[in-house]
């Protein structure tokens, strides 16, 4: 398969402060690659040198097999890329800002940005200034996407869009996906990452902590328990249990360990009720943060 | 050219308002000649009695009485400090803005190296004083013409020369120095050209001060000594060229590293 991006033990440091200390993570071509991490643990930044917009400390970094800090024009050409602040000239129109996007990549595209603003329902005929964030984020959807670029990498996509654009929005992303781009979303929301990625990676205190498929992220994390008819947890199962929790006669936890053994251990206790659960995204997100 | 022309549009409300303020300013004053030139005895003796302050001007080098010596004492330093305080507002802006209005995420992230980015908007600067310069130098023959005066063609083309270079050098320098800032004010554009201008005041009343003409523009631009001389300081002309050109390398050398936070 295709690797589009590809960074091995990325480095950026920013003086004294961390920036990323060590991202390596591949991402393959027709993938809708999610990229979760709380604030401030490095995933901006790692865009920003994936972009070319900060000069790496140490690392490497390549999309489309080419250098991120050399071959910078070259690579953005397939790119269509929307920021978290989506900010734009002062004064101008937004149609003005979709025609001067598409002239600073020398295509027209007027065709396609006619398409994305009737399906985003943007007013293309307003100041930028005058625009909700949620509307700013549509202008940037559509200099991201007008061009058809084979990668599009987004940050924080969702954040200020109503869910019915939402929806739009990730229509918009399966369709072009169907087509054979490939998408990066650096994301807080896991349960977008959940719904629409195939896979992703895990960033804390700038280093990558986990990458696989969505499916393995969730498989190799704890199991949500809830169990009913014991006061307490034997103490065996103390030590592998997380978040314990008392709701009247259940007692919540998660489980990280062999599924046999939490049998064996529950099999002696007096239960009136087991359920074992595949973990949500917020717990995998926890697991791998504690 | 997609730059420079956006460029080019984006400033335009401030080119005409800084065009528009000097040209009225520079019509007013020209204006107000015929009724000095009445009483330009008693005002040369006035500034005869002034000491450093006439010399501060440029009022000690040329005559009052003259339609080009008033031009070079009234107009002259409106002329260098309007355009000094528009190239320094361009030069620190045009790089400046991107990163503090965050529109800098916008613009690199499209396939343009940053070379061509800072070579269009360099030019699209440069085309901006170009024309506001034009138009000052039309309205100043106008005015010429306008207090039944003939029109100095070779001493006017020489102060307008010398003030267009002033502008390109002082807006090179703000460039370079917003390369390297995060957040470039307008108030740091203007302060430096307010300091060169005050260096200028004081190599000339500063007998003493003679390295003060090496470090500051306003030294060749300066009207009264271009007209008292008849000539333009060719020496300082170079050295200006070459601050103008180590400033735009040194924009370039800067933004193509910086990081774009």
């Amino acid at each position: 398969m295709e690797t589009v991006i590809q960074t091995e033990h990325l480095v950026k440091k920013y003086g004294k402060a961390r920036g990323i200390t060590d991202v390596s993570l591949t991402v393959n071509a027709g993938e809708i690659y999610g990229f979760m991490g709380p604030n401030g643990a490095g995933k901006s930044t790692t865009i920003r040198s994936l972009l070319g917009l900060i000069q790496i400390t140490g690392g490497t970094a390549q999309i489309f097999g080419k250098d991120c800090t050399r071959e910078k024009a070259d690579i953005l050409k397939k790119i269509g890329y929307m920021p978290s602040e989506t900010v734009f000239y002062k004064g101008m129109k937004v149609k003005d800002v979709i025609a001067l996007s598409a002239k600073l990549r020398g295509k027209d595209c007027r065709k396609q940005a006619d398409i994305l603003c009737e399906r985003l329902r943007l007013d293309v005929d307003r100041k930028v200034e005058q625009l909700s964030l949620g509307n700013r984020k549509k202008v940037g959807i559509v200099c991201a996407m007008q061009h058809e670029p084979e990668l599009c990498i987004f940050d924080e996509p969702t954040s200020g869009l109503d869910p019915l654009i939402q929806k739009v929005f990730f229509d918009l992303i399966l369709e072009r996906n169907k087509e054979g781009a490939t998408f990066f979303l650096s994301s807080h929301v896991l349960s977008e990452v959940k719904k629409y990625c195939t896979r992703a990676a895990i960033i804390r205190e700038g280093k990558v902590i986990a990458e696989d498929s969505v499916e393995n992220l969730i498989a190799g994390s704890a199991r949500k328990v809830t169990v009913s008819g014991i006061a307490d947890l034997p103490e065996k199962l103390q030590k592998r249990v997380k978040k314990v929790t008392k709701d009247g006669e259940q007692i919540h936890f998660l489980y990280q360990g062999e599924p046999k053994m939490l049998l064996d251990i529950l099999h002696t206790q007096p239960l009136t009720d087991l359920l074992i659960e595949e973990p949500d995204m917020e717990e995998i997100f926890l697991h791998y943060y504690q | 050219m997609t730059i420079y022309v956006h460029e080019w549009k984006q400033n335009q409300k401030s080119l005409w308002i800084w065009t528009i303020a000097v040209a009225a300013m520079i019509l007013i004053c020209m204006m107000l000649y015929p009724q000095m030139k009445e009483q330009a005895d008693s005002v040369s003796e006035m500034f005869s009695q002034m000491g450093g302050f006439s010399s501060a001007f440029g009022m000690d080098q040329v005559n009052f009485g003259d339609a080009l010596g008033f031009f070079a004492i009234e107009c002259g330093n409106v002329l260098a400090l309007g355009g000094v305080m528009f190239s320094a507002l361009l030069g620190i802006g045009m790089l400046g803005k991107e990163e503090n209005l965050h529109t800098a995420e916008f613009l690199l992230t499209h396939p343009i190296s940053r070379r061509r980015v800072l070579a269009q908007k360099l030019a699209a600067m440069y085309t901006l004083l170009v024309v506001f310069y034009a138009i000052n130098f039309v309205v100043t023959t106008a005015s010429f013409l306008g207090v039944g005066e003939e029109i100095p063609w070779k001493e006017l083309e020489m102060v307008y020369a010398a003030n267009l270079l002033l502008a390109f050098e002082v807006s090179s320098i703000c460039y370079a120095v917003s390369a390297f800032l995060r957040t470039a004010s307008a108030g740091m554009g203007i302060g430096i050209g307010i300091l060169l201008y005050f260096f200028n005041l004081y190599g000339n009343i500063a007998k003493d001060a003679e390295w003060v003409k090496y470090v500051t523009p306003f030294s060749y631009a300066d009207a009264s000594k271009i007209i008292a001389d008849g000539a333009l300081d060719t020496k300082l002309l170079w050295l200006g060229l070459v601050y103008l050109v180590v400033g735009i390398a040194i924009a370039f050398f800067r933004y193509i590293r910086k990081d774009i936070a």
